[in-house]
């Protein structure tokens, strides 16, 4: 659906994106990380056709962005960084205006706005000036209009930002069901908890390169070394060390609690729980100490610089 | 996806849709349509009551004319009234919405750069356009019921077409200030660059109007027509995804601009126009003179075209003029010519004295001059050098053929001995310099304006001081110790 190859963007001497290679399949979400001024909404820029790139080449379902751009933008729906309605205007006439360039027909507009503004909680809004709506109002109906010619791309440059709670998990939930619709979509956000929710792949660019890639649990194990494990007695952990050295190294230990790194928990968890039964000793928990997709970002990005 | 993919045959129709847009958007500002309201209905009522008091209160000192002068003059500002507005819906409409981030959703949408900018074109010319034309038929109408005066025919149409083409100068300059700047202020302050050139125009047209001269504004109406289509082929060039994204910051950065113009000049002419990524920048004297010159002139084959052609019109041009104003017979009398008879040319204060040196800083001079007017006039004025001169070739080879002596001798005796050095390097340098003028409105697609205009610049500079200011020196050198011989030896009387 998405793929670029060596994707490069110039202005005069500035390299805003710098070889950048992905692919992004049909039902598929990547989450394009990276810190201010690395180049996601250049890329993003690319992708919909409205900047060209200098070298390399993109194809967005099925047409080249350069070769065949208003193709493209036809196939593509784009939420930009900043929403940019017209403030005078109200919903219904401001997105058959967009429904209009799209070329839909006067029924498909029609239905296709109340169903998105239903689905959205904005028909009770369609009335007002779109100057009188909140931040969060704003970045929905700007989604709505992305959504408004049911694209079979998706590209959402912070699609929940300024939103509160209940807002963003609508629009994470209608990110999710556009992907089981088989959608290829890309998010660029800053929000690492909510990549971490929505995306299959994570790719992490910085100064317009791609510096790491894959899925979130690969990145982890990748660039956070194998899964920490956490195991909690009931009694002491003292002197268990050198008993259970056959199976685990130990990395740090409490009063009653210990923790070891593991590539294959599937093998040597059950041999652990097996030795420390065998020991006599209680198991209250053995969990995987949580890890989150921002130590990966933090690790990339330091190590990066 | 559901919706249909335009094809160009709905380009109108799209444009349209955003006119229709932006239309009633100006509609629903009552900063806009307050004013637009007053200066349509109230002020031509006014202005018909102001030139029918005029007209009696100067008849009352027997200065009737000069009343009757001022109506049409009247006609023509509150024709000109409402459209200012199109300047400032302009710039809003482009500026505006690039301030706001509206544009860019806009931009991803299925239209071709063309598509939006008429239908934005349109959008700011379409209101104050009809304003004004209402404003007009009010006035005139007023003017017929308070004093029974209806203007002529042929006046009413000067005035609807200089107001029509007045608001495209307007807005088609609008988009170009528009395109360089990220914010309104700054667009505001770029915007006297319009506004001061149409004020004096204004005045202009008023003096005339007010000596009757009205054929003089058919004249002004072809300029503005011209500089309407070169502004709109610039807008149409400029306004695009690319230009409109690239440029975040309006700022000049010196330092930037002295390293392109540098990698211009030295670059090979294919390299100058891929991006650069950076590296060591040697000049190539050798391969300048191998390769790139002859890739320069391959690139400016239609600049050079049209300069020759150009230049066998002046002296066709020239050719005909001396039929109609033919000189007295013993102006050309070659009977007694003899080599002192250059010497005397100097003694002209618009000619060289006859040395190479004054020749050739003469030529030099009118080349930079016609450059100059290139660059001013996008590329329009480059011809001047040539045309000229080749005019006043074209006027004499006619006198001489009317004096009774062969033309083609009279060439081949004044122009070629030094002609075929000199009128290459004339024709380069002004095709080098057309493209120097053309350069701001049609860049070459990987490049800025002010990137396109550098290269151009290195690329006249390089051509200037490689190739015609030696031809040019070799030319002048031949002009002052071979011409006149050969001038001698084949006109004199044997």
């Amino acid at each position: 659906m998405i793929a670029t190859e060596s994707l490069t963007k110039q202005f005069n001497d500035f390299h805003a994106v710098d070889g950048l290679t992905l692919q992004v399949h049909a039902g598929e979400i990547l989450a394009l990380l990276g810190p201010n001024g690395a180049g996601k909404t250049t890329t993003v820029r690319m992708l919909a056709a409205i900047l060209k790139p200098t070298r390399g080449r993109a194809t967005v379902a099925g047409f080249d962005v350069r070769r065949d751009a208003r193709a493209v933008r036809q196939n593509v729906g784009v939420l930009t960084e900043t929403p940019g309605l017209y403030l005078r205007m109200t919903a219904l006439p401001y997105l058959d205006f967009f429904g209009q360039l799209w070329g839909l027909s006067l029924r498909q507009r029609a239905e296709r706005i109340e169903t998105l503004l239903r689905r959205f909680g904005m028909w009770k809004f369609r009335k007002q000036r779109l100057g009188e709506y909140s931040k969060g109002m704003k970045q929905k109906l700007a989604i709505i209009r992305a959504m408004l010619h049911d694209p079979s791309v998706l590209l959402l440059d912070e699609p929940t930002s300024a939103m509160d709670p209940h807002s963003a998990k609508l629009v994470r939930d209608t990110v999710v069901s556009l992907r089981d619709e088989r959608r290829a979509i890309i998010v660029c956000t800053h929000n690492l908890a909510e990549a971490e929710l929505l995306a299959d792949r994570i790719a992490i660019i910085r100064r317009g390169k791609l510096v790491s890639q894959g899925t979130p649990r690969e990145l982890k194990a990748q660039l956070l070394g194998p899964s920490l494990m956490e195991v909690r007695l009931v009694g002491s952990v003292d002197g268990l060390g050198p008993r259970l050295s056959d199976i685990v190294q130990i990395e740090t230990q409490g009063q009653n609690w210990l923790r070891y790194r593991t590539s294959s928990p599937e093998t040597v968890n059950p041999r652990l729980l097996q030795r420390l039964a065998s020991l006599d000793k209680q198991v209250v928990t053995l969990s995987q100490v949580p890890r989150t997709l921002e130590e990966v970002y933090l690790r990339v990005v330091e190590e990066d610089s | 996806m559901i919706g249909r993919l335009r094809t160009t045959k709905n380009s109108l129709r799209t444009s349209l849709i955003i006119t229709r847009r932006e239309v009633r958007d100006s509609l629903r500002d009552w900063r806009m349509v307050i004013p637009i309201l007053i200066l349509t209905l109230f002020f031509p009522l006014l202005m018909s009551v102001t030139a029918q008091l005029a007209v009696n209160w100067f008849s009352k000192y027997g200065a009737d004319i000069i009343g009757l002068r001022m109506i049409p003059f009247l006609l023509m500002i509150v024709g000109f009234f409402p459209i200012s507005f199109s300047l400032v819906i302009a710039l809003e409409t482009f500026v505006g919405e690039k301030e706001r981030h509206s544009l860019e959703p806009l931009l991803a949408m299925p239209l071709s750069d063309s598509e939006l900018y008429l239908g934005k074109m349109l959008a700011a010319t379409a209101v104050p356009l009809l304003a004004s034309y209402l404003g007009i038929a009010i006035y005139v109408i007023g003017l017929y019921v308070t004093s029974r005066y209806f203007p002529p025919g042929p006046l009413l149409i000067q005035i609807f077409l200089l107001t029509t083409v007045e608001a495209l100068v307007m807005v088609s300059g609008a988009v170009i200030v528009s395109s360089q700047t990220t914010s309104v202020r700054a667009s505001n302050l770029l915007a006297s660059f319009i506004i001061v050139p149409m004020t004096l125009l204004l005045q202009g047209e008023a003096a005339i109007m007010f000596w009757a001269r009205y054929d003089v504004l058919w004249w002004i109406l072809a300029a503005l027509l011209v500089a309407d289509l070169i502004l709109i082929r610039m807008g149409v060039r400029l306004f695009n995804r690319e230009e409109l994204l690239g440029g975040e910051i309006d700022q000049i950065n010196l330092r930037r601009v002295g390293r392109q113009f540098r990698r211009f000049l030295l670059q090979s002419p294919d390299e100058a126009l891929r991006p650069w990524a950076g590296g060591r920048l040697r000049p190539d004297i050798v391969r300048w003179y191998r390769q790139d010159f002859f890739k320069l002139l391959a690139r400016h084959h239609l600049s050079i075209a049209m300069i020759f052609i150009l230049m066998i019109a002046s002296i066709a041009l020239g050719w005909f003029y001396a039929g109609r104003y033919p000189l007295p017979s013993q102006a050309l009398n070659f009977d007694a010519l003899s080599s002192k008879n250059f010497e005397s040319v100097g003694m002209l204060n618009f000619l060289p004295h006859f040395s190479p040196w004054s020749i050739f800083f003469f030529n030099m001079r009118s080349l930079i001059l016609g450059a100059l007017l290139a660059v001013f006039s996008f590329g329009v004025m480059a011809f001047v050098p040539v045309m000229s001169t080749m005019g006043i070739v074209g006027f004499l080879s006619h006198q001489i053929a009317y004096a009774g002596y062969n033309p083609l001798i009279f060439m081949a005796a004044f122009i070629l001995p030094h002609g075929w050095l000199e009128l290459p390097a004339v024709i380069l340098v002004s095709a080098f310099a057309l493209r120097l003028g053309a350069s701001i409105i049609a860049p070459p697609e990987n490049l800025t304006v002010s990137d396109s205009l550098l290269l151009a610049l290195a690329d006249f500079i390089k051509v200037l001081f490689l190739v015609a200011i030696p031809m040019l020196i070799a030319a002048a050198f031949l002009e002052v110790h071979l011409t006149p011989k050969i001038v001698v030896w084949l006109l004199s009387p044997r």
